[in-house]
């Protein structure tokens, strides 16, 4: 595991290691920690800082698992939720080892002092909705994702075997007879491309929000990991399962806080929904899922849907969205819930006790992503998945909590597997893996093309407006479109602005996946004529039971080929 | 509302640059949303470093504004001139960019 830096402008930088894993989010933080305790060697690249970017960062939300603190629980039961939530399509195995593993991987986070909130000498769980009791843990104040983040970075600095690398942005997966053998990679401090040698490789990259104009992770989730996934051989699962987060903050503009803040006020305070008539409508969508029963809180894809529809029906606050209230609750209670968030607010110009803010949807969680089995492999060997970026596990729809806890879980999972893989096997390393994105980084070029920055911020409006919560025959059709139109626009050789740090190189590289990506998306969303759970036509409303079936996206000579698979149903290989 | 974004330009060896850019703005809007909008309506060369876009959750967006270290995230885009320079401790990369990863999370960690 040796870098030597290069003076031969031909000869890339090599790296040789057991085990590759790509992003340091949550997940692949988690991976390289289980690889190197497995006894594998570890190299643990992010395009950004190590432990920055992603999605885990961001989320200062709860995390969920059967820990029986508050109440007594069973992962069975954790499980049950889990699985309605996803509406019949859930992998059943994946979802399992969910629900079965997260208590272990949340002690193991309180054992390393991620500082769960605790009360009466037990972990707290609140209750969120979904979730048949209180099972989620959490951070005060808002602080779980940065606390996880921060836990993880430090138990990666006393690891032995794990060799971090930032500003790495990994290209292409290489492969040798259909075997993942590494990875190529664009350095981008220097513009320099660097070679991996890996026998086994395990993708880390979070989900495919980035491609939504308001979107509530890191900038650089715009599904890179799907997008290496596909052109090394493997699938995709449930694609068009999106989902956006009901009452992401929309205005006044707020800065230094994470979008998707407000959930954790309405778990302690209960705040309310109002519309543009000052009236809570959340009741007049509650009756249309058995499972809300009529309660006051309304799973993420039924409040994205009241939102919406009072947008459209001409009832949305002024900038678009709806009003969340908390102005019927003394200022001392908010005070004693939030503490120095309240602060942090009140510097933003908020004041909680005296005006509402305004909230709408906003993309935040990617139910779909990379197919693999039971130990998170991939078809194609040596390749593995974990976090948000294996597909499957939550079908239609998640579950609340559930996003952090299937980062432990599958990073733990996948970087150990990855690690006997590693160790059972010798390289399958050739220069030439690593030659067709050698040429096309070296074919780079500086012309004149449309603004690829514009050209970002263009394909995740027409995402957001064509692709989003609710979509029609017409909107998908146009927005495959586009994104065809956007692929002719970029052409098929790279473009470049400078040799070093170059934001156009980059934006090149990421539309090439991010339209490979969209796509993904968009098609699945066409074929399936019905809506349930976070994709929701409306020129199809209601569950189909015949669509009780996952699609599965792959490519074929670089074109889209989709296929259906009856949902995994059945444990008896877990 | 304008504001005017005076940014310190260039690589390592060459000498720095001012290049100033107008950018319409409103209200309470960071500089990193200035420097994002320029990257559009403008030049997309210009480099920068940001992930969370939002949060100050991942702290990459420090640099020097109107001479002292902030996140650009957090502080507000105002009317008139913002100066905008690399932080001046670390070493150069491009633009606004500086090597600020600890030294054993690099590729060469001497470099």
């Amino acid at each position: 595991m040796t870098a030597v830096a290069n003076n031969d402008a031909v000869a890339p930088t090599h790296i040789e290691t057991d085990v590759l894993v790509i992003g340091a989010g949550g997940a692949g933080m988690y991976a390289a920690l289980e690889a190197a305790q497995a006894g594998a060697s570890v190299v643990l690249a992010d395009r950004s800082l190590i432990g920055r970017g992603g999605a885990t960062v961001m989320a200062q939300m709860t995390v969920a698992a059967a820990l029986g603190e508050q109440t007594p629980d069973h992962w069975e039961y954790h499980l049950s939720d889990t699985l309605a939530a996803g509406r019949g399509l859930c992998d059943v195995r994946l979802a399992a080892l969910l629900c079965e593993d997260g208590p272990r991987r949340l002690r193991e986070m309180d054992d390393w002092k991620v500082g769960w909130a605790r009360e009466d000498g037990h972990i707290k769980q609140a209750q969120a909705p979904g979730h048949d009791r209180p099972r989620c843990a959490y951070v005060d104040f808002l602080s779980t994702g940065p606390a996880v983040s921060r836990t993880l970075r430090s138990q990666l600095n006393s690891a032995n075997g794990i060799r971090r690398i930032g500003d790495l942005m990994i290209v292409d997966i290489a492969l040798r007879d259909g075997e993942a053998c590494g990875a190529t990679a664009l350095h981008l401090t220097t513009g320099q491309a660097v070679t991996l040698a890996a026998k086994a490789v395990v993708i880390a990259t979070g989900g495919l929000t980035g491609l939504y104009r308001r979107n509530s992770a890191s900038s650089n989730m715009g599904g890179d990991g799907y997008a290496l996934a596909l052109r090394a051989g493997a699938e995709l699962i449930d694609m068009e399962f999106v989902q956006f987060f009901p009452i992401g903050h929309l205005a006044p503009r707020l800065v230094g806080m994470d979008p998707i803040m407000w959930d954790p006020f309405r778990y302690k305070l209960g705040g309310k929904l109002l519309n543009a008539e000052m009236r809570e409508f959340e009741q007049d969508y509650a009756t249309r899922d058995t499972r809300s029963d009529g309660r006051y809180v309304l799973t993420r894809d039924l409040a994205t849907y009241a939102i919406t529809r009072e947008v459209e029906a001409g009832r949305g606050s002024p900038a678009g969205g709806a009003y969340l209230s908390f102005q019927h609750l003394p200022e001392a209670d908010i005070r004693s819930a939030f503490g120095p968030v309240v602060d942090r607010l009140a510097a933003n110009g908020i004041d909680l006790a005296k005006h509402p803010v305004e909230v709408a949807p906003i993309a935040h969680y990617h139910m779909g992503g990379v197919r693999t089995d039971t130990t998170l492999q991939t078809r194609v060997p040596g390749l593995y998945v974990s976090g948000e970026a294996v597909g499957g596990a939550n079908g239609a729809n998640r579950l609340s909590g559930n996003a952090i806890t299937e980062a432990l879980v599958f990073g733990a999972h996948a970087g150990r597997n990855a690690a006997q893989r590693a160790l059972q096997s010798s390289s399958l390393w050739q220069p030439q893996a690593a030659d067709p994105t050698l040429d096309l980084l070296r074919s780079a070029q500086k012309r004149d093309v449309p603004n690829l920055a514009a050209v970002v911020a263009e394909l995740k409006a027409l995402m957001a407006d064509l692709v989003g919560p609710f979509r029609t025959e017409p909107k998908l059709r146009s927005a495959i479109q586009a994104i065809e139109r956007l692929k002719t626009d970029i052409g098929e050789v790279p473009v470049s602005s400078a040799a070093t740090f170059d934001p156009v190189l980059v934006d090149w590289l990421d539309l090439r996946n991010m339209l490979l990506v969209a796509q993904s998306v968009t098609v699945p969303a066409l074929a399936r004529t019905e809506s349930r759970g976070a994709h929701q036509r409306e020129d199809y409303p209601g569950l189909d039971e015949n669509w009780g079936v996952n699609q599965i996206v792959a490519l074929s000579n670089g074109k889209i080929e989709l296929s259906r698979s009856a949902p995994v149903t059945g444990r008896a290989a877990a | 509302m304008k504001a005017t974004l005076a940014i310190q330009r260039g690589m390592p060896g060459e000498a720095p640059r001012l290049e100033s850019f107008e950018v319409a703005f409103e209200h309470g809007q960071s500089v990193l949303d200035g420097l994002r909008a320029l990257r559009l309506q403008a030049d997309p060369s210009l480099a920068f470093r940001f992930s969370c876009i939002n949060a100050n959750a991942c702290k990459e967006c420090m640099m020097l504004i109107d001479g002292k270290v902030d996140y650009a995230c957090t502080v507000r885009l105002k009317e008139g001139v913002t100066a905008l320079a690399p932080l001046p401790k670390k070493a150069l990369i491009r633009d606004l960019v500086t090597e600020i990863a600890p030294p054993d999370e690099r590729l060469w960690p001497r470099a």
